[in-house]
């Protein structure tokens, strides 16, 4: 076979597979906790899932369009907590709210995209890391009882269709999530094959030879910045039917520091790199919990037992490996770990970025 | 003016051998190989883009090169930036680079090496620099820039100066009064010159070697090469003389 | 009246610890070009550094001098720390930025995993010196006396700081670098040593902030460093990267902002009018209020 139909057939082939596993009892000791097709699996499974798929929305800002964003989380947590809000608080009905955090999932980044683009580089980053304290802030100080403040509320079950509710239907959540994951893929696939988004890797590369084309970065820019929020929105709509409801975790800086990290992980910029890398990590950070409770990590002296059984110590100092030995990710290791094109191309972006923001003071011209 | 020609035997201060720069996908030096001998001025001459700058700032490390690069006998061409400047080798960069929130004096301190940092030739050469010692050099003249950058590449005993197009975008006046100084430190180091100022080269330059898109194309006595018209006009593009 | 006293009071004092933790930050943004998400870290070490070393002085009976020791303690572990990571995790990674942004960012987050291990992710309480706990009557305001401490350390590290800019070679060095670091290698300065320094520096800055921060607070915890860093990046981005002079002057701007809108406004409304400034900034002046000149 050619490699282009490899290339379709290998993954349609993984996506059946994925499709069958809430049919597949089987018990793989060591990796899961219970066979495949139990609901706490099943859940876990979800999750990488849908992890996978958000991870691939924020490679789409950073890995591909070259924008630096300390927001991503945002966005998501706006798909959270919306809905959590339009369901239980609001009583609205499933659809109504499905509807409504699809507009917000439009309206707001558009709006917010349009000014904060305005700028580049760090400014970028700095305002979109502002603009998620906003949403973290907003949370806690609880306006009218409607985000809980620190606490988690449980969604109102009620409201949500009843597909979706009961252990018993985790398999449906699940399905749910494998398929935002491949929707997903092949939006984002479809986005950065076009036109449109030819242009995102061009501006990554190189924003003042797209300005000289005539083309106007900013527009274009704020396509992949709606597309990816939204896409980010729909996913926190997954998340918070996986959960019971809405947690002020999702607004946190470290939020989005966790899908840096994912995208990293896997490779940014690369066709399978973020997925990989989201599915990885949230496998990850369930998991390295059991192995820190495991007999043999208990049995090790204090000073190797405390860290170990810290999966956030785990994964940073994983980070920390990937980024010195191997910053292309998983994905680049292939290319021995090598530096990612998108990487080469964001740090001259961000350096000329820099040169702008701390130039000296302009001299007078000669005649002295 | 044309000093005498150095005696063959002598090793060149400088020797650049198959120098290549990369700079993004660009094969900017493709395999630059020259010398230059101890003493007196030799310039590096070329239309503008062909590298000029490129090479000065790949000598001193400042870009990533491959080759080889030796400086009286030592290798230099995988040092460091700080470590091959510490052997005595001074700069001038092309936009003078001299930090403009600095004073002019703290920016002679900066450049400090030697035990002895030779103060008073500098002030002797440049006055203006001692009256205006507690001036941020942000706020000098073009010129006056000119004569910092100049002044702190001679604090220091260096055996090599690196100087790139001193007299760009000064006024007459000044392009003679940097020529001027530029001989006078002829008389104490050997200078490699970038210059697109033919008047220039021509009242201090002994020898010459010209770029081409990246490549060496003309080495030879500097006072020949600019009496040959023709060739001028085909190597630099310009007909002679001053440039505009 | 009397509110407003103590409000702007106890603002200049939140300034003061955004001021600590923010020069630090500006310097190495200013001078390597690195986004330092692991300076609430070292924060964190400082805080815990003084915590354990005050409850571990048994033998000595004022508090005061524990608090001291514990803070000395505290601010040398900072110091430190932050000079091991540059040499260790920065270091290697010339001239490779976003990889030196990622490596912070894996190493706040691993290392306050770690704190979080040791010793749990609960607040501890921290014993503080009871003068600080009393207040001074300011025109009728009861100003906690932490807040004098405070406003003095930030005081006493701006001018030390400056004098150190000012009046050194490696203070020539750093004022130099951040304007052109090139430049400095050019003139055969081996910059990476300065880039060590600059660390060290903001790693005692942060760790100051940390003892500070356990007194402001009355407690301990390995959330505080992310917390409180979040605002300084926001007071570093609009005093100006690598400016010394607009961190202070932006510490004390946000500082205030957010004590007046707190109350005046309602809670929460503190840090959405700081970052509103933020956004303000960046959209009219995006070098900050000043630039990037090193004083």
């Amino acid at each position: 076979m050619s490699r282009r139909t490899w290339e379709i057939v290998l993954p349609a082939s993984l996506v059946v597979l994925l499709a069958f596993v809430p049919k597949i009892s089987a018990d793989i000791p060591r990796l899961f906790n219970g066979p495949l097709n139990s609901p706490g699996t099943l859940q876990l499974l979800a999750l990488c899932l849908l992890f996978g798929g958000v991870a691939l929305t924020y490679d789409l800002l950073f890995g591909y369009t070259g924008l630096l964003s300390f927001g991503h989380a945002f966005y998501f947590a706006v798909g959270v907590y919306f809905t959590a809000i339009a369901l239980t608080k609001w009583h609205w009905g499933f659809g109504p709210s499905l509807l409504f955090v699809a507009a917000l999932g439009l309206v707001l980044p558009t709006l917010i995209g349009a000014v904060s683009l305005r700028v580049g580089g760090i400014a970028f980053a700095m305002v979109t890391l502002a603009v998620a304290q906003v949403g973290a802030v907003l949370v806690i100080k609880n306006p009218r009882g409607w985000t809980g403040g620190e606490e988690a509320f449980g969604t109102d079950y009620a409201a949500l269709p009843d597909a979706f509710v009961g252990v018993l239907n985790t398999k449906n959540l699940y399905w749910l999530a494998l398929v935002y994951a491949v929707a997903v893929f092949l939006i984002v696939r479809w986005a950065v094959e076009s036109s449109p988004g030819r242009i995102w890797q061009a501006i990554r590369e190189n924003e003042q030879r797209v300005e000289v084309l005539g083309l106007h970065p900013h527009r274009y820019k704020l396509m992949a910045f709606v597309l990816s929020s939204f896409l980010a929105t729909a996913g926190g709509v997954v998340y918070l039917l996986l959960q019971t409801g809405p947690t002020p975790h999702v607004t946190s800086a470290d939020f989005t520091l966790t899908l840096l990290i994912m995208v990293v992980l896997g490779g940014a910029g690369t066709k399978w790199g973020a997925m990989l890398g989201g599915v990885l990590y949230t496998y990850l950070n369930n998991r390295l919990g059991a192995v820190g409770d495991s007999s043999t990590v208990q049995g090790l002296p204090e000073v190797l037992r405390v860290p170990l059984s810290e999966p956030l110590f785990l994964l940073g100092t994983l980070f920390i490996l990937i980024v010195f030995f191997a910053p292309g990710g998983i994905t680049g290791l292939a290319t021995r770990g090598r530096r990612p094109t998108s990487m080469r191309q964001l740090e001259s972006s961000l350096r000329a970025e820099r040169a702008e923001v701390t130039a000296p003071v302009q001299t007078t011209e000669e005649g002295a | 003016m044309s000093a005498a020609v150095a005696p063959a035997a002598a090793r060149p201060l400088l020797a650049v051998s198959d120098l290549h720069v990369y700079i993004g996908e660009s094969h900017v030096l493709q395999g630059v190989s020259f010398d230059v001998p101890e003493g007196g001025v030799t310039a590096l001459l070329g239309r503008n883009g062909v590298g000029k700058t490129t090479t000065i700032r790949a000598l001193l490390g400042l870009t990533h090169r491959r080759g080889t690069v030796s400086f009286d006998g030592a290798d230099i061409s995988h040092a460091p930036t700080h470590r091959i400047v510490r052997r005595a080798i001074g700069y001038v960069p092309e936009d003078r680079d001299v930090f403009a929130g600095l004073t002019v004096a703290e920016n002679l301190r900066l450049a400090e090496r030697d035990a002895q940092p030779r103060y008073e030739l500098v002030y002797d050469l440049f006055p203006r620099l001692r009256e205006r010692a507690r001036q941020r050099a942000g706020t000098l003249s073009g010129g006056e820039q000119q004569m910092l950058a100049l002044g702190r590449a001679l604090l220091n005993e260096n055996r090599l100066l690196l100087v790139d197009e001193p007299t760009k975008g000064l006024a007459p006046l000044l392009v003679t009064e940097v020529a001027r100084a530029l001989e006078r430190i002829a008389e104490l180091t050997t200078v490699l010159l970038v210059e697109q100022n033919l008047a220039v080269v021509r009242r201090i330059a002994r020898d010459a070697v010209v770029l081409d898109q990246g490549r060496v194309v003309h080495v030879g006595d500097a006072a020949a090469l600019l009496a040959d018209r023709d060739r001028v006009h085909r190597l630099l593009g310009v007909s002679g003389g001053g440039h505009p | 009246m009397s509110t407003f006293v103590l409000l702007t009071i106890t603002g200049l004092g939140l300034g003061a610890m955004y001021f600590l933790i923010a020069s630090g930050l500006s310097l190495i943004y200013g001078l390597m070009g690195v986004l330092n998400f692991a300076h609430g870290f070292f924060l964190t070490v400082g805080a815990y550094g003084t915590w354990w070393m005050e409850l571990h002085l048994t033998g000595i009976g004022s508090i005061w001098l524990r608090y001291m020791i514990g803070a000395a303690f505290g601010i040398a572990l900072g110091a430190l720390v932050a000079g091991v990571v540059e040499l260790v995790l920065i270091r290697p990674l010339y001239q490779r930025h976003i990889e030196q942004v990622l490596v912070t960012v894996g190493l706040a987050i691993a290392g306050t995993a770690l704190v979080q291990a040791i010793w749990g992710a609960d607040q501890r309480a921290f014993v503080t010196p009871p003068w600080l706990n009393e207040t001074t009557d300011v025109l009728g305001a009861k100003v906690p006396n932490d807040r004098w401490l405070e406003i003095a350390t930030a005081a006493v590290v701006f001018v030390l700081l400056q004098l150190f800019l000012r009046r050194t070679r490696y203070g020539l060095i750093i004022r130099a670098g951040v304007e052109n670091r090139s430049m400095v290698q050019a003139l055969g300065i081996d910059v990476r040593k300065a880039f060590t320094l600059v660390f060290a520096i903001g790693g005692v800055a942060a760790a100051l902030a940390g003892a500070l921060s356990n007194v402001y607070f009355g407690s301990v915890t390995p959330e505080r460093g992310t917390s409180l860093l979040i605002f300084a990046f926001i007071v570093v981005v609009i005093g100006g990267l690598g400016s010394l002079g607009g961190s202070a002057v932006a510490s004390v701007v946000v500082g205030l902002s957010q004590q007046y809108a707190n109350y005046y406004g309602s809670t929460g409304m503190g840090e959405i009018v700081v970052i509103l400034l933020l956004g303000v900034v960046l959209l009219v002046r995006p070098r900050g209020l000043a630039g990037a000149v090193a004083t």
